[in-house]
């Protein structure tokens, strides 16, 4: 079975908007969702990855699509939501 | 240990900016046992990799996002919160009033704390027992001329609400015991001391913790204690004969060249490449400018062209900065938020009629 692979537009944000609309999406997502992050903010390439580390969520892949940088993750146990 | 008679385990939420003072509170709690998650407000000022990630001379920089990698080395939780839309509120009426520049910083320190409390106030609502005790911050007595003062530091743990929940545990010893101290949670005698503006002893802790990288120790956190930032800014309120500003607005004050013929228009002119596809990201939203004959640069064009004039004016102001700039003529495209366009050929200003007096900040 694929998973299902949620999309976010972060395009023209600048670092740190980038995560906290990434942080924020998880926060909708249930543990083992998949969501594909696409940014023009070349620092989200770092960013992202950490913020996942940090807080638990599994990093599949990054790359560069031209001036486009993309990260795939998977949501894991916590979401992160406080409340 | 039965489990009945385990101690608590005490939580705290820091605010984080990701400089050093901020880590070291933090560190100073996890050697005290206590659990610590960060929080990171975004207040649209940021310094954070904005510029940097656009501007080639920059490129080289790390591109990380400080807070993130604080949270990192210290193996905490973070939440990094978008209060821009709240913070206007704090940038527009500061109660308190501006530092230096536009930095409303007492203000600033106040709205943050009262929003950690409200955050703990929720969490404790919700989470009970994994809820959050008290509110941490990297404050030092001193430290800056306006928010750091020892008169300030009561103002800011009432006005925001946490009262005796605000623990500071850089300068704790040199303020009456709070909450966490009195109830046994923290040992007073374990915080420091510190106060005015030398960071010998923020240096020492850090070595004493390991610590030999981290961010700009003091200050640069933020566009608004940037002088030439905050003229840009007070140019847009003066143009706009009100004090009000949007995202967007403040995003750009931090890119290209900003310049001002006519008290109703200012040219945002890119610098480079990279900035030239940031503005392109704002052409649905304003008239712009573009070379079409030679290379050049991309311009926004924040207010109106009342006139024919204008627009030569300002096409001739855009191609002074483009490779045509030596050429009798430069052809250039102007487009109008709805994508009508339109060419103008102008002869490139020359240096002299662009005076000093049109740059903004
Ligand atoms: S420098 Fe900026 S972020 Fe820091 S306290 Fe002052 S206004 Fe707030």
């Amino acid at each position: 079975m694929t998973d299902v692979i949620h999309e976010l537009d972060t395009r023209r944000l600048l670092c740190p908007m980038p995560v906290i609309k990434t942080q924020n999406k998880v926060r909708t997502l249930a543990t083992g969702d998949c969501l594909r992050v696409i940014s023009t903010d070349p620092g989200s390439l770092n960013d992202i990855p950490a913020w996942c580390r940090i807080n638990g969520h599994e990093v599949l892949e990054t790359g560069e699509q031209g001036h486009e940088v993309y990260v795939l993750l998977r949501v894991g146990e916590d979401n992160g939501a406080l409340f | 240990m039965t489990e009945a008679t385990q101690p608590i385990q005490r939580r705290a939420i820091a605010l984080v900016s990701g400089g050093l003072d901020s880590m070291l509170a933090v560190k100073v709690m996890q050697e005290q046992g206590i659990e610590v998650e960060g929080v990171n407000f975004f207040t649209g000022f940021c310094v954070e990799g904005h510029t940097h990630a656009i501007r080639k001379k920059d490129k080289d920089k790390d591109k990380r996002n400080n807070a993130l990698w604080v949270a990192e080395q210290l193996g905490i939780k973070m939440h990094i919160i978008d209060i821009s839309e709240e913070y206007k509120d704090v940038v527009l009426n500061p109660k308190h009033g501006y530092g230096a520049n536009l930095n409303p910083c007492l203000d600033c320190k106040i709205f943050m704390v009262n929003q950690a409390t409200l955050m703990i106030n929720k969490a404790r609502e919700f989470a009970g027992d994994r809820g959050f005790d008290f509110i941490v911050t990297g404050e030092v007595i001193g430290q800056r001329p306006k928010s750091q003062r020892k008169e300030t530091m009561p103002i800011i743990s009432q006005e925001s609400g946490a009262d005796d929940r605000l623990l500071r545990p850089l300068c704790a010893r040199n303020l009456p015991p709070t909450l966490p101290e009195r109830e046994g949670w923290v040992n007073r005698e374990a915080l420091f001391d510190f106060s005015g503006r030398n960071r010998k002893p923020q240096m020492a802790l850090a070595k004493h913790f390991g610590l030999d990288d981290f961010a700009q120790p003091a200050g640069g956190c933020c566009f608004l204690t940037d002088e030439s930032y905050s003229n840009k800014l007070a140019d847009l309120w003066k143009a706009r004969n009100e004090r009000r500003y949007e995202l967007d607005d403040i995003m750009l004050l931090k890119v290209g060249r900003h310049l001002r013929p006519e008290p109703h228009y200012k040219l945002i002119i890119s610098r480079e490449e990279g900035e030239n596809r940031f503005l392109e990201g704002y052409r649905y939203m304003f008239t712009s400018i573009t070379t079409v004959s030679c290379p050049g640069p991309l311009a926004l064009v924040d207010g109106n062209l009342e006139s024919e004039e204008e627009v030569s004016q300002a096409a001739a102001i855009v191609a002074r900065y483009s490779k045509g700039r030596v050429l009798d003529e430069v052809t250039l495209e102007v487009r109008q938020a709805d994508g009508v366009a339109r060419q103008v050929t102008v002869k490139p200003a020359q240096p002299d009629d662009v005076p000093l007096a049109w740059n903004v900040g």
